[in-house]
């Protein structure tokens, strides 16, 4: 058996790889020989920049309608190039993009695919094993059956990106895409303000739950948030209630963090919370409740109203 | 127009998630299960549609007998009618077997618009709805923060990490919502109420022309082959604010010890 060939699905965000994409190329050299997918008009600096980080070879369709029309091009052509390249793996970061082509790939190939692993490896007898979060307090061991490739999507930060220092072939991929796999078209693409956290990329986040009582209190952990140079994040529950928008969401469906810090006020601990911060370094929780679970993962709980601590501990670091 | 809203009937959220460590499946106990809280949002943009353009909302569901809960639970909210495709070949479906037997149940349906939640709450994959639409051949609109039909065509704000893209296509498609698009209805008394004699069939595999060795156990390409608990609590200090600040100084002591301030 030759080298495992390893796709990476390679989104292209503002002319630059996609920083989850770039994660997903140091699993793929650690189990054969990278190499990404490129459906979409990019520069040659990103192409250039996923051979430095271990991309060997990029198929890359230099076509625009990728961006005109949403998900079934890509997956006509993806389709065909499995079909003539045998990949034996592809792997697909935790994008929104990137979900929809996995998920019509499934139903299209009649293929099996893992959803949110955080490990990945083949077992000597070439069986793929993979680890995926099954609650707070679990973790499964799955494979998949059936025909090559296997499909497999990660959860953000399950690998760290490296820069290995390579360089990278480029074939260009010249499928022509038919007209009746152009449905969705896209008729506008709106920025909105960058305001708002960077959650994935703070080293420390203040987040919040219900336990503020309500949205305006949101105020006092931005306060302690930007003396300690942070970021501000939320629990389900408070999302839920619009409180703040869904971009803040710390958890299972919302982001997986890994700060050094982790603050969590009136947060209860709820698993969905957990499933995205228990990779923080340190975590203080404040709760009124000295049941909470929450206190169960924090290196300082502190039993109390997160409502009177938080300002009078931004006050006191400010005046340091 | 015809709107057919997936549904699915979960242990409640709040509850900790139990996995049975023998079958390594997710414990399902009917007394602990709800209707998805994010399907709720599907089922409310569907209400909201045929309201404005008039048709039928018909509910489906794969599951056990006791999922019929969930899809009372819609019909409650107004949906209109309910398919439970229920099937003891289907235990250990993945989700391609369960994308096959709802796309047979949804496919003599012939309707407008099919309607997911992003993710279901318990599994959240979220690849479901696009394996759907394949099986389907309809075109796949994601993430909606709004859903909107003129004429036969869909138009969607498709949330994006950025911000949203404004797509379209033509109808029949497949929508799947976030809690964006709207706060979801309570059923009313007479809703609970007229749920009851509201129409819902059951299908069997057979009936729906599924080949028992595409579903189940037996059509599944994901093979769970362990279940481990990791479950760490850490022994970390608790103190207790006493009213006098003094956790203030605790807090402060431990932002040093770890150079943070």
């Amino acid at each position: 058996m030759g080298e495992r060939r390893v796709w990476v699905w390679t989104e292209i965000a503002s002319d630059a790889p996609h920083r989850l994409s770039l994660e997903l190329f140091t699993p793929a050299r650690a189990l054969g020989r990278a190499e990404a997918v490129v459906l979409g008009l990019t520069s040659e600096q990103a192409l250039e920049q996923l051979g430095e980080f271990g991309a060997q070879l990029v198929h890359y369709a230099a076509d625009p309608i990728y961006a005109q029309f949403l998900v079934e091009p890509h997956v006509a052509t993806l389709t065909s190039l499995i079909e003539s390249e045998r990949p034996d793996l592809l792997l697909f970061p935790s994008t929104p993009t990137a979900r929809d082509v996995l998920a019509r790939l499934v139903g299209q190939l009649g293929r099996g695919a893992i959803a949110n692993a955080v490990a990945l490896d083949y077992d000597t007898s070439g069986r793929l094993l993979a680890t995926v979060p099954c609650g707070a307090d679990a973790l499964a061991t799955v494979t998949l059956e059936g025909p090559l490739p296997h499909l497999v999507q990660l959860r953000p930060k399950a690998y760290a990106a490296e820069a290995v220092g390579g360089q990278t072939e480029v074939c260009l991929v010249d499928l022509p895409v038919a007209e009746t796999s152009c449905r969705v078209r896209v008729i506008e693409t709106v920025e909105q303000s960058a305001a708002g956290p960077n959650l994935e990329e703070a080293t420390v986040i203040v987040a919040g739950g219900r336990g503020l009582g309500r949205a305006e209190n949101f105020r006092l952990l931005e306060e302690l948030a930007n003396t300690l140079g942070g970021a501000v994040g939320a629990s389900r529950a408070v999302v839920d209630a619009g409180w703040v928008p869904y971009r803040y969401q710390v958890g299972q469906t919302g982001r997986t963090v890994k700060p050094t810090l982790y603050i969590a006020c009136g947060i209860s601990g709820a698993i969905q919370h957990v499933a995205g911060m228990r990779g923080s370094r340190y975590v203080i929780a404040i709760n009124t409740d000295p049941d909470a679970p929450i206190f169960e993962l924090a290196d300082l709980g502190v039993v109390g109203d997160a409502l009177t601590i938080v300002p009078k501990l931004t006050e006191r670091i400010r005046a340091r | 127009m015809k709107i057919c809203v997936c549904v699915k009937h979960v242990p409640d959220p709040n509850l900790p998630v139990q996995v049975d460590l023998d079958t390594r499946r997710l414990v399902r106990d009917p007394a602990h299960c709800i209707l998805d809280p994010g399907d709720e949002y599907g089922v409310e943009t569907a209400l909201r549609l045929v309201e404005a353009h008039g048709g039928e909302v018909v509910v489906v569901s794969m599951g056990p007998p006791a999922a019929e809960d969930a899809l009372r639970r819609a019909m409650a909210m107004g949906a209109d009618r309910a398919i439970l495709v229920s099937d003891e070949a289907l235990a250990g479906s993945d989700v391609l077997a369960t994308a096959r037997a709802l796309a047979a149940a949804i496919r003599p349906e012939q309707p407008d618009l099919v309607l997911c939640a992003t993710e279901s709450t318990d599994a959240y994959t979220g690849l479901l709805p696009g394996a759907l639409a394949a099986l389907l051949d309809l075109p796949q609109l994601t993430f909606a923060r709004t859903v909107a039909v003129e004429g036969n065509i869909v138009t969607v704000q498709r949330a994006t990490e950025t911000g949203y893209q404004l797509v379209q296509a033509a109808l029949p498609a497949l929508v799947t919502v976030t809690a964006s698009v709207g706060e979801p209805r309570y059923p009313s008394f007479k809703g609970l109420m007229a749920a009851k004699r509201k129409p819902l069939i059951t299908r069997g595999l057979a009936v729906l022309g599924v080949e028992l060795r595409e579903v189940g156990e037996r059509g599944a390409r994901e093979r769970v082959l362990e279940v481990r608990e990791v479950r760490q609590v850490k022994q970390g200090r608790i103190v207790v604010e006493d009213g006098t600040g003094s956790s203030i100084e605790e807090i402060l002591a431990f932002l040093r010890s770890i150079q943070m301030v």
